[in-house]
C-alpha cells in the first residue's frame, strides 16, 4: 500500500476540502494504519468472525455430528454412535416423517400459488393511488407485523371446533354434522394455510409496492403513448422490471415455508395433519429427556433441503454478479 | 500524531475507539450471557440460613398455597426458602439443562420413572435420611413411588389426585341411570345416554396426553398392574395380543366418545360435562376446576373405571403425585433437609390443600375433616388401591410417549381401523427408543 492509494479511501473521498487529493504526503514508505487501528479493525472483524463461526458453523457441524449418536442431552460420556441408525429409522419407522416433508412442500406451493400473486395484485392496486390508499395498506398489513404465535391464537379462536367462529355461524358444532378445522387431518393443513397466507400476501403485497414504487414512470407513459392497454403495460413493461424483487420474493417464501413453524404449533403442535419438518426436531429436542441425536438428524434433513433450494439461487446471483 | 486517522481526519479517535471497545465488550457480554445464566441460581452460596428451591408451580392457586407453606417453615426453623418460579411447561423442557448447570437445592417434580429417571443419570441427591423421620406417615404405595431403581428415597410426595369417570349426580338422577361396575353395564350405559341424546363420554385430545389416561384405564383394568408396567417400561410387546384386545375394547367405546376429539382441548371437552350435554368424562380430579359455579361442582360425582376382567377388579387406582427433589450436589444441604422433612408433615400439607381443593394429601397422617366430599371419595380411593399407577408420560420413558405415542394414539382415535398398523409401528419406535441409554 503506498500513500497514493490514500486518496481513494472514501473517508478521503467524502472529505470536504477539495485541496485533499493534491495535498502533499511526506515521501517513503509509510504504513497507512496505525497499529492501534489494526488491532481496533482486527476486532471489528475478528470478533464477529469468531462469534459467527462458533454461533453458526460450529453449533451447526455440531448438530451433523449429533446426527449420527444417540444422545439424551446428560453428560457428554452419554453420547454414543450410532452410525446412520437416526436417518434409517427416520426414513422407514418414522410415521410422523414423509407427511412432514410433504406440508412443508405443500406449504411453498400454496405460499408461491395463492398469497403471492394476491399480494401483487394489491399492490398493483395500491400504486395506483387510489383514494385511502394508505388505509388499505395498513389493513393488509397489519397481519405482517403481527407475531405468527398470536396469528395462530387468533385463528383458533375462529377454527374451534366448539366454539369457533364458523362453525357457530354454520351450525356444525352439533354431533352427525360436525367439521372438525383442527383434528381433521383432511381439512386441518388448509386451515392452518388460510391463516399463513393471509399474512404472507400483506408481506409479498409491501415487497411488490417497494418494487413498483422503483419502475420508471416513462415506461407507463411511453407504452400508453404505443396504446397499450393497462393489463398489456402490467405483462410487458412493468412486471418485467419487477424481476429483482420476484427474485426476493421466491428466496422469502421457500425460506417462509422451510421455517414454517410457530403458527402451527400454537395451532394443533404439529399433531395429525400438519406434521413439519421444524415441529419434529422441537419435539425431538426440547423436553425432560430428549432424542437430540434422532433430533439432530430430522434437522439435517432440514438443512439438506434448505441448502439444495439455496444454493442454485447463491450460484445463480454470483454467475450474475460476475457479469455485471 | 498516530492518533490521526490514515485519512487525515481529525476524527474525535478516543470517542470512536471507545465506542469499538463497548462494542467488543457488548459482544464479549452477548456471548457470556447464556454461560452466566447457566450458572443461574442465586448467589446465596454459603449462607446456611436460605435454602434456594426451584418450582415450576406457575399458577396462582398453587404458587400461593406453597408460598405459604414455606412462610410456615420459614417461621418454624428460621431458614428462609429462596423460591425460583418458572413457568410450568418451560420448567418442565428445561429440567435436563436445569439439573445439569447450577440447579437450586430443592425443587419440584413428579413421582415414578420421571423421578427415577434423573435419579439414575445421578442428578439428584438420595434423601434416605428424610424419609427416616417421615417414613411412618406415607402408606406402602407411596414409599414405593418414592424410590429410584436402587431402592433410595428420592422423592417427598405433597398431594395426589385420581383419575376416575366424572358425571352428574343431577343427570344421572334425572334419567335414573346406575354407576356402572362392570364393563357390560358400561357400554350398557353409553348405549342408554346415547339414545337419550346425551354426549356419553365427553373427550378432547388436542393436547394429545387425555387419550393416554384412556388407555392405560383400559390396560391395566384388562391386563393388570404388572402387565402395565411391563409395557410402560418397554418390556412387554406392543404387538401383544393382550395390547390388540386394549385397543379392541377402546373400540368398542370410541364410538360413544364425543366426536372431533383430536380438535378439542380437555377444557372445552370438560365445558360439555357442565353444560349437562355430556354423561360422563374419564380424567383426573381437576375437571373440578372448570366448575366455576358451586352448585354445579356439588353436583359434580365420579366413580371408578369399570372392572374389565375380574382377576383385576378395580385394585388399580391411576394417581399421578406431585413433590420435591434434592439436587446433586445442593449448596446447603442440612437445610434442604430441614425443609424436605418439613414438606413431608402432615402440616405441610394441610396448608397446600387448604388453598387447592382439586388434590388430596399423599400422608395418611393429613387431617381429612375439612375435605369436601370429592376430596374424601379420592382419598378412599387412592389408600384403598392395591397399586397406584401415575400416568403414561410419568411411567415410561417421556421422550417416547411424547415423540410416539401422543401422535400414535391420536392416530387411533382418528383410525381405528388402523388398529395394526399403529401398533406395530409403536413396537418398532419403541425398540430403538429404548435401545438408546
Amino acid at each position: 500500500m503506498s500513500t497514493d492509494t490514500s486518496t481513494e479511501n472514501p473517508e478521503a473521498a467524502a472529505e470536504p476540502s477539495p485541496g485533499a487529493a493534491s495535498r502533499k504526503r511526506p515521501t517513503g514508505h509509510r504504513r497507512l494504519l496505525t497499529r492501534r487501528d489494526r488491532i481496533t479493525l482486527g476486532l471489528m472483524a475478528g470478533l464477529p468472525t469468531i462469534l459467527h463461526i462458533a454461533l453458526v458453523w460450529l453449533t451447526a457441524l455440531a448438530s451433523i455430528a449429533l446426527a449420527f449418536t444417540s444422545w439424551n442431552g446428560i453428560g457428554f460420556d452419554s453420547i454414543q454412535w450410532v452410525g446412520l441408525q437416526n436417518f434409517r429409522e427416520l426414513f422407514t419407522s418414522n410415521p410422523q416423517f414423509w407427511p412432514a416433508v410433504e406440508h412443508n412442500v405443500v406449504w411453498f406451493v400454496v405460499l408461491i400459488l395463492l398469497p403471492t400473486p394476491f399480494g401483487l395484485f394489491l399492490a398493483v392496486q395500491l400504486d395506483k393511488s387510489i383514494r385511502f390508499s394508505r388505509v388499505y395498506q395498513t389493513a393488509f398489513f397489519l397481519p405482517v407485523v403481527m407475531s405468527l404465535a398470536v396469528i395462530g391464537f387468533v385463528w383458533q379462536l375462529v377454527y374451534n371446533p366448539d366454539t369457533g367462529l364458523i362453525n357457530s355461524v354454520i351450525g356444525a358444532n352439533k354431533p352427525g354434522h360436525y367439521i372438525d378445522w383442527i383434528g381433521d387431518p383432511d381439512l386441518n393443513l388448509w386451515a392452518v394455510l388460510i391463516a399463513a397466507s393471509w399474512r404472507h400476501a400483506g408481506y409479498m403485497m409491501i415487497l411488490y409496492l417497494a418494487g413498483l414504487k422503483g419502475v420508471d414512470p416513462a415506461l407507463r407513459e411511453a407504452s400508453a403513448l404505443d396504446g397499450a392497454n393497462e393489463w398489456q403495460t402490467f405483462k410487458n413493461v412493468v412486471f418485467p422490471t419487477l424481476r429483482p424483487t420476484n427474485t426476493v420474493v421466491l428466496v422469502v417464501t421457500i425460506i417462509e415455508a422451510l421455517r414454517a413453524f410457530d403458527l402451527v404449533f400454537v395451532f394443533n403442535k404439529g399433531a395429525q395433519g400438519t406434521e413439519l419438518l421444524s415441529i419434529l426436531v422441537t419435539n425431538n429436542i426440547i423436553g425432560e429427556s430428549s432424542r437430540i441425536g434422532y433430533g439432530s438428524a430430522i434437522a439435517v434433513v432440514l438443512l439438506v433441503i434448505s441448502l439444495a433450494v439455496i444454493i442454485p439461487y447463491l450460484i445463480a446471483t454470483f454467475r450474475k454478479e460476475r457479469r455485471a | 500524531m498516530h492518533d490521526l486517522s490514515p485519512s487525515g481526519l481529525a476524527l474525535p479517535a478516543p470517542s470512536r475507539r471507545t465506542l469499538l471497545r463497548g462494542v467488543g465488550g457488548a459482544a464479549l457480554l452477548g456471548a457470556g450471557i447464556p454461560l452466566l445464566s447457566a450458572c443461574g441460581g442465586s448467589g446465596t452460596a454459603a449462607d446456611p440460613k436460605t435454602v434456594s428451591l426451584g418450582s415450576n408451580s406457575s399458577d396462582a392457586v398453587p404458587k400461593k398455597a406453597f408460598a405459604e407453606i414455606y412462610a410456615a417453615f420459614t417461621k418454624k426453623s428460621g431458614i428462609k426458602v429462596d423460591v425460583n418460579t418458572k413457568d410450568h411447561n418451560t420448567f418442565q423442557e428445561q429440567i435436563n439443562s436445569y439439573l445439569q448447570g447450577a440447579p437450586d437445592d430443592v425443587f419440584t417434580w413428579f413421582a415414578g420413572y420421571r423421578m427415577q429417571f434423573f435419579a439414575s443419570k445421578k442428578l439428584a441427591a438420595p434423601i434416605d435420611d428424610v424419609w427416616q423421620k417421615i417414613g411412618g406417615d406415607f402408606p406402602e404405595a407411596m414409599k414405593k413411588l418414592s424410590k429410584g431403581e436402587d431402592g433410595k428415597y428420592y422423592f417427598v410426595p405433597l398431594y395426589t389426585y385420581p383419575w376416575a369417570v366424572f358425571y352428574r349426580k343431577s343427570v344421572f338422577a334425572q334419567h335414573g341411570y346406575e354407576v356402572p361396575t362392570t364393563w357390560d353395564d358400561f357400554v350398557a350405559l353409553c348405549k342408554r345416554m346415547k339414545k337419550d341424546g346425551l354426549v356419553p363420554i365427553a373427550f378432547g385430545d388436542k393436547d394429545a396426553w387425555p387419550a393416554m389416561g384412556t388407555f392405560d384405564q383400559i390396560n391395566f383394568r384388562t391386563n393388570g398392574y404388572d402387565f402395565h408396567v411391563e409395557l410402560m417400561a418397554g418390556k412387554a410387546s406392543w404387538t401383544d395380543a393382550k395390547v390388540r384386545k386394549v385397543f379392541d375394547h377402546w373400540t368398542e367405546i370410541l364410538p360413544f366418545h364425543q366426536e372431533g376429539a383430536v380438535g378439542r382441548t380437555w377444557q372445552d371437552a370438560a365445558q360439555t360435562l357442565v353444560a349437562k350435554k355430556a354423561g360422563m368424562y374419564l380424567l383426573g380430579t381437576f375437571v373440578g376446576q372448570q366448575f366455576t359455579d358451586k352448585a354445579d361442582l356439588d353436583d359434580l360425582d365420579f366413580f371408578a373405571f369399570p372392572e374389565i376382567d375380574p382377576a383385576f377388579g378395580q385394585d388399580t387406582v391411576e394417581a399421578p403425585t406431585d413433590g420435591f427433589m434434592l439436587s446433586k450436589a445442593p449448596k446447603n444441604r442440612a437445610g434442604a433437609v430441614k425443609l424436605l422433612e418439613y414438606l413431608g408433615t402432615p402440616e405441610a400439607e394441610q396448608i397446600y390443600l387448604k388453598a387447592d381443593s382439586s388434590v388430596v394429601a399423599a400422608s395418611t397422617k393429613a387431617d381429612t375433616s375439612s375435605y369436601t366430599a370429592l376430596q374424601k371419595k379420592s382419598f378412599e380411593m387412592i389408600s384403598g388401591a392395591k397399586s397406584l399407577t401415575q400416568f403414561m408420560d410419568r411411567d415410561s420413558r417421556p421422550d417416547f410417549t411424547s415423540t410416539v405415542m401422543q401422535p400414535a394414539l391420536q392416530n387411533f382415535v382418528r383410525n381405528p381401523k388402523n388398529v395394526d398398523s399403529i401398533l406395530s409401528s409403536i413396537e418398532r419406535q419403541k425398540k430403538t427408543i429404548f435401545a438408546s441409554a
